[in-house]
């Protein structure tokens, strides 16, 4: 099969995304208007004449489909609106505060486990069955078995509570402040990396053509390095994507319990606010980020498998 | 106290803060909705607008009224005309002066119907205020005037008690050219104008609010903490720990712990104190078994042993609640039933009773529906009160747990409710304010439907009436009504729970948990 020009192949990627992108808003505009109770629905009520007055401004006031078709209008000029619980912001400035410091912690973390956790599954795996391999599945069992929520609180009450170190919670975008949240956060992804690692290179390790390079005489680390190595990155890669999307638009856990300002948490509290706009802004920021990392590493995997390039 | 224990705590005295120097760091719950000083409705925001602004008057450490903006007042014969006299030479932060004319413009904006506050209601005794809340008058035609530029005039429609009102953040002046030059975000840095104690400094949403020490503020001179950081505390639990590890200096609550353990570990830093709130289980009475059924509901009320839920379920100090009206309330002996005087084995022995004479028995049980919005505490209340529920009167309850939003839609409809989590946090320190929500078919904070006409009168006259013996006497009347009719099951009264670091002192109990910074200072000699 030959390939389509390049620019044709882009242009018909991006259309798919864009009509994903426009059928997850659509889905989640449903979903939200359907939810009972409004985000102006408290405990206090507010006097009628308020009430008129805020659905006006919210548009709240129009039938569904009208306020379907401004909200859509707002986006395709890149306005996500007003806030309906944090009125002094609108969610593009909300967004604009909380992703760059999810992305900063989450790519932290994503970085440390790759660096870390590559190496130690290669070590596991040279030396399959050993003890340090036994030792190393066990811990990356145990730090992916345990939930976050168990994870997080035991950092704090270590290294802040009892030795000090670092801070218990916060951010003031001093650095001290993003330890123990990209620790929490990495530690099952690095624990992913180093088995997932493991296990490709075990099966690269036992492979013919291994065998053959072994024959030639090659060294062990040039073996382990050279030959199993990019073999075995390639399940590492395609792990990549949903990793990424998830440790870059926020983990509502780690955010909620370190006193984040991520966006993690806007999906959490958007959602029990009934804070509408909030969570179609960060559905269709993250829904775009899959998007985007989705490509970026389907390219990443051609690059690396050629048995991929012509499909 | 365990040796480790002390060794903690003498590290809080001796330690400095990881913060910068001199900043002190408040807990202060969830991300503050906004910092227009109209539109905030929660304790979040008025937290830190009472540090940003200063209303007509002001509430000193242990929630006494005390002049703000105003030297002093007077109040004419008639009780409806107040007139307040500014300070001299007020300024606002941005140094420019402030006069009457910019409070007679902030009340106008504040029950505008374009600002849509949603507490605009408490304002509501200002002549005039109804039909501009309504959008029938103009704001400009508000009992609200500046006879000259240190003179605030307000007229009433009936002679209430109005200082308290005026502590509130809906009473106080916000900076009209700002809000004209930059709409909903004039409350940023740089462009929030205040005139209260401290500045705006920085506003990082969902991490903190930072303050700065206000040198245009009358009293500046006195004001000791220079910087304060209001951090974003949404989890009690970490709040804790933030504090244990020595980043917070005030906790705006206490994880439910067992209190004793919490005294043990933290000793004095541990402030408890009655807070004016009120927490009940509402019944439905709009509907059966509730409805015209006062035995059941008496016996549901009888059954169930209050001393046992402060001390084992909510265990802070909670005070057993045999009526709505919590003790701090000024100027008021809030009303205690017979049953509060009897002991729990007298009053099982009357629910049984009644429970018998409503015409159930352990062969015909009630089958009836608790309900409560999701949290951990409430889910606890609900189990123990079933319990007792099913132990002394053999009542079949049904738990059910909603997420807020559900719950309050439910709630307020009375379609499907039989009983339901309820209670009330006091906006202004008034008995009214707790009885007012059982008032009213229509009115939407009504959700048990207790429709009692004369119960409505002696409120609608009370609200008339000044402060006074005439008007305490009116409203223990008719609180005594309510709780006679059996129309709600009283639980307790709430407590208001921090910690604060031994470094901090002039932290002073109050009814309404107001704590405003300026009343803070540091502890001679502390580390800062």
């Amino acid at each position: 099969m030959s390939r389509a020009p390049l620019a044709l192949r882009i242009a018909r990627k991006l259309g798919g995304a864009l009509v994903t992108l426009w059928l997850l808003v659509t889905l989640c505009f449903a979903l939200l208007h359907a939810a009972p109770g409004g985000p102006f629905d408290t405990e206090k009520l507010a006097p009628p004449a308020v009430q008129a007055q805020l659905a006006a401004r919210y548009r709240l006031d129009r039938p569904l489909v009208a306020q379907y078709a401004a909200y859509l209008a707002d986006v395709a000029r890149g306005d996500l609106g007003p806030s309906f619980q944090y009125p002094d912001f609108t969610v593009n400035e909300l967004i604009a505060g909380g992703l760059p410091v999810s992305a900063a912690l989450g790519g932290a973390a994503l970085l440390l486990a790759l660096v870390l956790g590559v190496p130690l599954g290669v070590a596991a795996a040279a030396r399959e069955g050993s003890r340090l391999d036994r030792a190393l599945m066990f811990v990356g069992a145990a730090s992916q078995a345990v939930p976050k929520f168990v994870i997080a609180p035991l950092l704090i009450l270590v290294f802040a509570v009892e030795l000090r170190w670092l801070p218990a919670g916060g951010w003031t975008g001093e650095w001290r402040y993003g330890v123990l949240p990209v620790v929490a956060l990495m530690l099952p992804n690095l624990a992913w990396c180093a088995r997932l690692t493991r296990t490709s290179m075990c099966e690269a390790l036992g492979s013919e053509w291994l065998r053959a390079a072994r024959a030639r005489g090659y060294g062990e680390l040039r073996l382990l390095v050279v030959h199993a190595l990019p073999a075995a990155v390639l399940p590492l890669a395609a792990w990549l994507s949903p990793a990424l999307i998830a440790v870059i638009t926020g983990s509502a856990v780690i955010e909620y319990i370190f006193g984040i300002p991520g966006m993690g948490r806007y999906f959490v509290q958007g959602a029990l606010n009934r804070d509408y706009t909030l969570v179609l802004g960060v559905v269709l920021v993250a829904g775009a980020l899959v998007i985007a990392v989705n490509l970026l590493v389907d390219a990443l995997r051609e690059r690396l498998d050629p048995r991929l390039r012509t499909a | 106290m365990p040796l480790p224990h002390l060794a903690l705590l003498s590290l809080f005295a001796l330690l400095p803060s990881a913060t910068a120097a001199r900043e002190l760091v408040r807990g202060n719950g969830p991300e503050p909705a906004t910092l227009d000083a109209h539109r905030c409705q929660e304790v979040v925001c008025g937290n830190i607008l009472r540090d940003l602004y200063e209303g007509l008057v002001t509430e000193d450490a242990h929630g006494a009224i005390v002049p703000g903006a105003a030297q002093s007042w007077s109040v004419s014969t008639d009780g409806r005309e107040w007139r307040f006299r500014l300070r001299d030479e007020l300024l606002w932060s941005n140094g420019e002066a402030l006069t009457a004319n910019d409070f007679v413009a902030s009340f106008r904006r504040a029950l505008d119907p374009a600002t849509a506050a949603p507490v605009a209601a408490l304002l509501r005794p200002i002549a005039n205020a109804p039909a501009v809340m309504r959008g029938e008058a103009p704001p400009e035609s508000l009992g609200v005037a500046a006879p000259d530029a240190s003179t605030v005039v307000i007229r009433l429609d009936e002679p209430v008690a109005l200082l308290d009102r005026l502590t509130f953040p809906i009473a106080f002046p916000v900076y009209l050219p700002a809000v004209a030059q930059f709409g909903a975000q004039h409350t940023r840095p740089g462009r929030l104008v205040g005139n209260g104690a401290y500045r705006l400094d920085a506003w990082t949403p969902q991490a903190a609010v930072v303050l700065t020490k206000n040198t245009q503020f009358h009293s500046a001179a006195s004001v000791a903490v220079e910087r304060v950081r209001f951090a974003v505390t949404e989890d009690a639990a970490s709040e804790l720990k933030r504090f244990q590890a020595g980043d917070l200096h005030l906790t705006e609550t206490v994880p439910p712990r067992p209190l004793a353990a919490l005294r043990a570990e933290f000793g004095d830093a541990l402030k408890v104190s009655p807070y004016l709130g009120s927490f009940w289980l509402g019944m439905n009475l709009t509907r059966p078994p509730l409805r015209d059924n006062p035995a059941l509901r008496s016996a549901l009320s009888l059954a169930i042993d209050r001393d046992i839920v402060t001390r084992y379920v909510t265990g802070f100090g909670e005070e057993p609640a045999y009526g709505v009206v919590p003790a701090g309330a000024r100027d008021y002996a809030p009303y205690r039933p017979a049953s509060a005087s009897l002991t729990q084995a007298q009053r099982e022995a009357l629910a049984r009773e009644r429970y018998a004479a409503a015409g159930y028995s352990a062969q015909r049980p009630l089958a009836i529906e608790l309900r409560y919005n999701t949290s951990t505490l409430h889910r606890r209340l609900a189990l123990a009160v079933a319990a007792m529920w099913r132990q002394v009167l053999g009542v079949r309850a049904t738990l059910r747990n909603e997420e807020w939003k559900v719950f309050v839609q439910n709630r307020r409809a009375r379609a499907i409710t039989q009983v339901f989590r309820g209670g009330w946090i006091a906006d202004v320190n008034d008995p009214l304010d707790f009885l007012a929500t059982f008032s009213g078919a229509d009115n939407p904070l009504n959700t048990t439907g207790y429709a009692d006409a004369e119960f409505d009168a002696q409120l609608m006259r009370a609200a008339r009436l000044p402060q006074g013996a005439e008007r305490t006497a009116l409203l223990a009347r008719a609180e005594a009504r309510l709780v006679d009719a059996d129309a709600v099951i009283p639980l307790y009264f709430y407590t208001s729970k921090h910690l604060v670091v031994r470094d901090v002192e002039g932290f002073e109990a109050n009814a309404l948990d107001h704590h405003a910074t300026r009343w803070l200072r540091w502890r001679e000699g502390a580390a800062r």
